[in-house]
């Protein structure tokens, strides 16, 4: 299945990351980003364990702060607003506004256990939103069939599988609508024969949407065929970047190179074979 | 029998007192609770000052202090009025520290996911954060309610005539009975920590809901 679409070179960014830099005391874990997404455009981030894909996604989504740098979501300051004509360090009202066009899915699910499928899918539509009630429950059990869990919506995230589980994390992300998605390693906490099934829903959505999505990812055939663009972060820098062909099969750094076959050697074969059994 | 029928009528002075001082200790629990948890220095320094005050000093201590000491400082309160506020801020102290640390123990993960939908901080808190903590606060609210309980026995020293004051008095006019007027102070105790426990049990149960 081919799921990539044009993305419209011309257009504006729907997120623009300029001069980020993220330190957590004296390490210095993201240095001077800058980054473009364009609507609708799909990148995969890969790299080494420990060099700041987590925390660029964690950035853009508000759960931390850069050190330096500015964010831009579809053309507005995110982590700034303009006050007397200077810009200011964002109150949570304006966090609040423009957090509403970035979803995330986490690597360990995250459900609200205390609540059931619908309900977990629901709650922010009908909360945050303001949907009528019935509205949201149609919409949510719409998206829930999407994600192949119509029949579970009146289960507890106890009672399913990690697969499922994560079925649902994207459902209730999905349901907002947000302009850009953030996938963070959500197949990474899943037993091998639940990979499949998760992934499978993401490539349907990206086919589909003009949502942007940020996945970051060890799955290399999967970021090869969802990926308009791949970017290789190590030390904190985005080293190398370009279309999947180009950066998976012609690496040009040397730590790239070096990345791509160490990770063949850990995990190359088992890990084509469980991609290909997924997607099969 | 006819020693119940007193002791009954002292027990209602516990009870009375129990359900009020309970209400203050919930209130003062959830304050200082988030106290202890806030964003603004001041606000965490008042409520530790607080909770180390009441938790290192002895309810007795305190109970003297709300009915002696304070009319001293020209600040009159009635001995029902003192029991209650002793006992409410005492328990409110220890409470405090199981709402703090079952709010604490909230997986993070949990406000991440509220933060990723857009959840405000009074939202997360009423609908996803709060509901999970309460499950966890039963069981050490359950223990000190039970404690609260065994605390009202104290009052009778700032005269209140409650169950032991009652038996007190009814053992010094039978003294050849005290054994028999103890063990019924026993048995009503045990009986209203026991209704106390079933009660708890109840909530538990119902804040387990669809868990497993
Ligand atoms: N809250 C924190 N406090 C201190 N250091 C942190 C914190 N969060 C992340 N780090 C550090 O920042 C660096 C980058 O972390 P990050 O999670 O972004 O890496 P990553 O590329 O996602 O790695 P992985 O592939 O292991 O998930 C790591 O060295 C990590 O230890
Ligand atoms: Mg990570």
């Amino acid at each position: 299945m081919d799921v990539k679409r044009k993305v419209e070179e011309s257009a504006p960014p729907i997120v623009r990351y300029k001069g980020i830099s993220k330190a957590y005391g004296d390490h210095q874990v993201l240095d001077h980003i800058d980054l473009d997404i364009r609507p609708g455009e799909k990148i995969a981030l890969i790299g080494p364990s420990g060099s700041g894909k987590t925390t660029l996604a964690r950035l853009l989504m508000t759960l931390e702060k850069p050190t330096s740098g500015t964010i831009e979501v579809n053309g507005e300051q995110l982590w700034h607003m303009e006050r007397k004509g200077k810009l200011v360090e964002a109150d949570e009202k304006h966090l609040h506004r423009v957090r509403g066009q970035i979803g995330m899915v986490f690597q360990h699910f995250n459900l609200f256990p205390h609540m059931n499928i619908i309900r977990n899918v629901m709650e922010a539509l009908v909360h945050v939103q303001k949907l009528p009630k019935a509205e949201a429950e149609a919409r949510s059990l719409e998206m829930l069939e999407r994600v192949g869990l119509k029949d579970r919506t009146h289960h507890y995230p106890s009672q399913l599988s990690g697969g499922q589980k994560q079925r649902v994390a994207i459902a209730r992300a999905l349901v907002m609508q947000p302009r850009i998605m953030l996938f963070d390693e959500v197949t990474s906490a899943l037993d091998p024969e639940l990979v499949g099934e998760v992934l499978d829903v993401i490539k349907n959505v990206a086919s589909e949407g003009e949502m942007a999505m940020m996945l970051i990812t060890h799955e290399m055939d999967f970021a090869r065929d969802i990926a308009d663009r791949v970017l290789f972060t190590d030390g904190g820098r985005i080293v190398e970047q370009g279309p999947p062909e180009q950066i998976l099969e012609h690496p040009r750094s040397e730590r790239l190179k070096l990345f791509l076959a160490r990770f063949r050697r850990h995990f190359g074969d088992s890990a084509d074979v469980m991609t290909a059994v997924g997607l099969e | 029998m006819q020693f119940v029928t007193p002791l009954l009528e002292g027990l209602k002075v516990n009870l009375e007192i129990l359900v009020v001082s309970t209400l203050l200790a919930f209130l003062m629990a959830f304050l200082a609770g988030f106290g202890r948890l806030a964003k603004y220095r001041v606000v965490r320094g008042i409520t530790l000052v607080y909770v180390e005050v009441f938790r290192g000093t002895s309810l007795l201590v305190q109970l003297f202090w709300m009915y002696f000491a304070l009319p001293a400082m020209h600040v009159n309160v009635s001995a029902m009025a003192a029991a209650i506020i002793a006992l409410g801020l005492n328990y409110g102290a220890y409470g405090s520290e199981v709402v703090r640390s079952c709010l604490l123990a909230v997986p993070k993960g949990q406000t991440e996911a509220s933060i990723a939908l857009n959840m405000t901080y009074p939202l997360r808190m009423r609908r996803i954060i709060l509901p999970q903590a309460w499950r966890m606060m039963l069981p050490g609210f359950g223990n000190l309610q039970i404690e609260l309980l065994k605390g009202t026995s104290l009052v009778y020293l700032i005269t209140l005539a409650d169950i032991t004051y009652k038996g007190m008095i009814l053992r010094s006019a039978n003294i050849s009975q005290q054994s028999l007027i103890f063990a019924w102070m026993l048995v009503i105790y045990f009986v209203v920590a026991y209704a106390l426990v079933l009660l708890i049990r109840y909530f538990e149960r119902r804040a387990a809901v669809g868990r497993g």
